[in-house]
């Protein structure tokens, strides 16, 4: 069942795998029983809800878009992620991760970020659990998110700049790739989204599946058409999953700066098999978008998956069209909201009446993050 | 099973109780780097290792990561690469090690069908463990490809026998835990792992990664079947050092090896 069990040897039908150097096999292979004993055990799981009920403010609400929806000839209902407690979703993952990361004797994280949402949410479970946190960040990325670089240093991380390659999320992937290399032992690996090596794709799925059973339960009625933003995947897999056994179409919006299912090519990059944005050799492209979270050059295996059997449909918008709708969110709803997620926002507003989306249409949309981070960068003129 | 040239080479070096020696280059990192195919091959190699250049070399330290950088800087291609290797005669085995999206794209048969064209016998893949190896492991015995299979120190003996049995050419041992990249020290782990290696294989092994001084190798190969140097030799390339200045440091490596 998609979007549903441990993926058999990892695998996400043609997707996923384990690509990693022999070196981190076997840190690997032990996340993934500790992780599959730790979800069926009930004292971790209450441990873990617990923790996202009074410390991370679940469940987070489902807004009534109302004045959008009468714009728009639609009924949307908004996944309040933006309210989860350091701004986005990717505490759900996080705080799951870190918990495994304990129960393994684990004493420090280390992290990758590309927006610095999951920096700041890893900075902020280390703090929680006296955990240390080495993150590591896209010297680029570092000065169009300086906000979040500050408040991860507050929380007590180190920030690490990387300077190579593009200087952005892919390439502090590598480097956190590399430090985890050389203290398998002491470090867990704390990756913030559905791809690298299995069982990341499963797991971090699995702790982010929170957003999509909340959002099910609380949906008035069913959804037509159930839509998230994505950069590696995660926000739109926990989302997608409560809607997996469902009739609901899933629909997931890339930056056209990069969109891997839209222009890339299968590829092993990151420890996994996916969809990747690539030239004619194999060389991994750099992606380019306004949203740092989203500049990305590939995706999450499992929704290479689900694009390759029809389940789930990848969808694209530009920069343009991202500002513009984080503008008139702000002015319909009075909600701010992330660069990435005013992705899935641009869509809607973009195809509302549209044959992808008829009057009369009901959308639940997530909104991943708050766009506190991004007021820097927009007041500065990253215009349209 | 042991129908490679990369194997035949190693194995007369190691059966005649010598130790093997196996320097790297990245490929097309200056416009006439096959010169130091051959001068690596007059000052004592036994088999060169090229590496095609990955725009994410997870597994490399500064100095591979800023020599592939380099290279594809200049727009090196792997296409280019081979045309450059096919054109000169080096006179060892050639031993191509590059990264899996790079084989993946091309497509394994095709990928290695072009590596025999241009006289590259060998393939060693750090992001493809033995349990994703099957098809390129299946593509590369069909071309006549040895694909080399690496160890760690963390790998577990049944891994470690399965990795003996699958490995073709040699049987890698990686020194450390951690990337590529000069070291001050030869980890101790180096040599524990190699004489777990040679207790469940009747390949050569070979250490590599960390191994920086002449000093070093001679430590390493007084339990392995001899080394692979890369990071030390590329940081003197970037530097500017000629092939003849390479060929030197290699002649100082054989010398160490005996
Ligand atoms: C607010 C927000 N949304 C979305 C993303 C993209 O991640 P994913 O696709 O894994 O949800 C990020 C990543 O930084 C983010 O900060």
């Amino acid at each position: 069942m998609i979007l549903m069990a441990e993926p058999a040897a990892g695998r996400f039908g043609d997707f996923g795998g384990r690509y990693v150097p022999e070196s981190l096999v076997p840190a690997c292979a032990e996340l993934a029983a500790a992780f599959r004993d730790a979800w069926t055990d009930k004292t971790f799981r209450d441990e873990l809800d617990e923790l996202l009920a009074v410390y991370a403010g679940r469940p987070t609400p489902l807004t009534p878009a109302r004045r959008l929806s009468a714009e728009l000839g639609i009924t949307l209902w908004l996944k309040r992620e933006d309210l989860a407690h350091t701004g986005s979703h990717k505490i759900n993952n996080v705080l799951g991760q870190a918990l495994l990361a304990r129960r393994l004797g684990r004493t420090r994280l280390i992290a990758e970020t590309g927006a610095g949402q999951h920096g700041v949410a890893t900075a902020t479970a280390a703090a929680l659990l006296g955990l240390s946190a080495t993150i590591y960040m896209g010297s680029r990325d570092i000065e169009r998110q300086r906000l979040n670089v500050f408040r991860m240093e507050m929380l007590g991380a180190e920030v690490v700049p990387v300077t190579g390659g593009s200087r952005t999320l892919k390439d502090a992937t590598n480097e956190a790739m590399r430090a985890w290399v050389a203290d398998v032992d002491s470090s867990h690996f704390l990756l913030g989204s559905v791809g690298g090596p299995h069982p990341y794709p499963w797991m971090v799925r699995e702790f982010q599946r929170v957003i999509g059973t909340e959002a099910r339960a609380q949906a008035p009625s069913l959804p037509d058409a159930v839509v998230a933003c994505v950069g590696g995947g995660s926000n739109a897999a926990g989302t997608f999953a409560g809607f997996a056994d469902t009739t609901a179409r899933l629909i997931g919006v890339e930056a056209s700066g990069g969109a891997a299912m839209t222009g890339g090519a299968p590829g092993v990059v990151h420890g996994t098999r996916s969809m990747v944005l690539q030239d004619a050799e194999g060389q991994v492209a750099e992606a380019s978008s306004i949203a740092a979270g989203l500049d990305y050059p590939g995706i999450g295996p499992e929704h290479a998956h689900l694009g390759a059997i029809g389940r789930a449909s990848y969808r694209t918008v530009t920069d343009a069209e991202v500002v513009t709708a984080i503008h008139r969110l702000a002015r319909a709803e009075g909600i701010i909201c992330a660069l990435e997620s005013a992705h899935a926002v641009a869509w809607v507003l973009r195809e509302a009446g549209t044959p992808l989306l008829p009057a009369g249409s009901k959308v639940l949309l997530t909104l991943s993050g708050r766009g506190d981070k991004d007021m820097v960068a927009l007041s500065e003129g990253a215009e349209a | 099973m042991r129908a490679y040239a990369s194997d035949e080479a190693l194995d007369r070096r190691v059966a005649g109780g010598g130790k093997a020696l196996v320097p790297y280059i990245t490929g097309g990192i200056s416009a006439d780097w096959t010169e130091y195919l051959l001068a690596y091959a007059a000052a004592g190699a036994d088999a060169i290792e090229i590496g095609l250049p990955f725009s994410d070399p997870m597994l490399d330290g500064v100095t591979i990561q800023r020599a592939s950088d380099r290279a594809l800087g200049r727009g090196t291609t792997v296409e280019a690469i081979l045309r450059d290797v096919a054109g000169v005669s080096v006179g060892v085995p050639l031993i191509a090690m590059t990264y899996a999206n790079l084989v993946f794209r091309a497509g394994p048969a095709s990928f290695c069908r072009r590596l025999v064209a241009a006289g590259i016998t060998g393939l060693i893949v750090p992001d493809l463990p033995v349990d994703e190896a099957a098809a390129v492991a299946r593509a590369a015995e069909e071309a006549g490809v040895a694909l080399t299979l690496l160890a760690a120190p963390v790998t577990p003996g049944e891994r470690l026998a399965e990795i003996g049995a699958r490995s073709r050419g040699f049987v890698y041992a990686v020194s450390l835990m951690g990337t590529t990249g000069e070291r001050d020290t030869l980890d101790d782990a180096a040599t524990r792992l190699a004489t777990r290696v040679k207790a469940v294989t009747d390949l050569p092994v070979l250490i590599g990664f960390g191994v920086s001084t002449p000093a070093q190798a001679a430590a390493a190969a007084a339990v392995a079947d001899g080394v692979v140097v890369a990071s030390a030799l590329m940081r003197r390339v970037l530097d500017g050092a000629t092939p003849d200045e390479l060929g030197r440091d290699v002649a100082a490596l054989r010398a160490a090896l005996g």
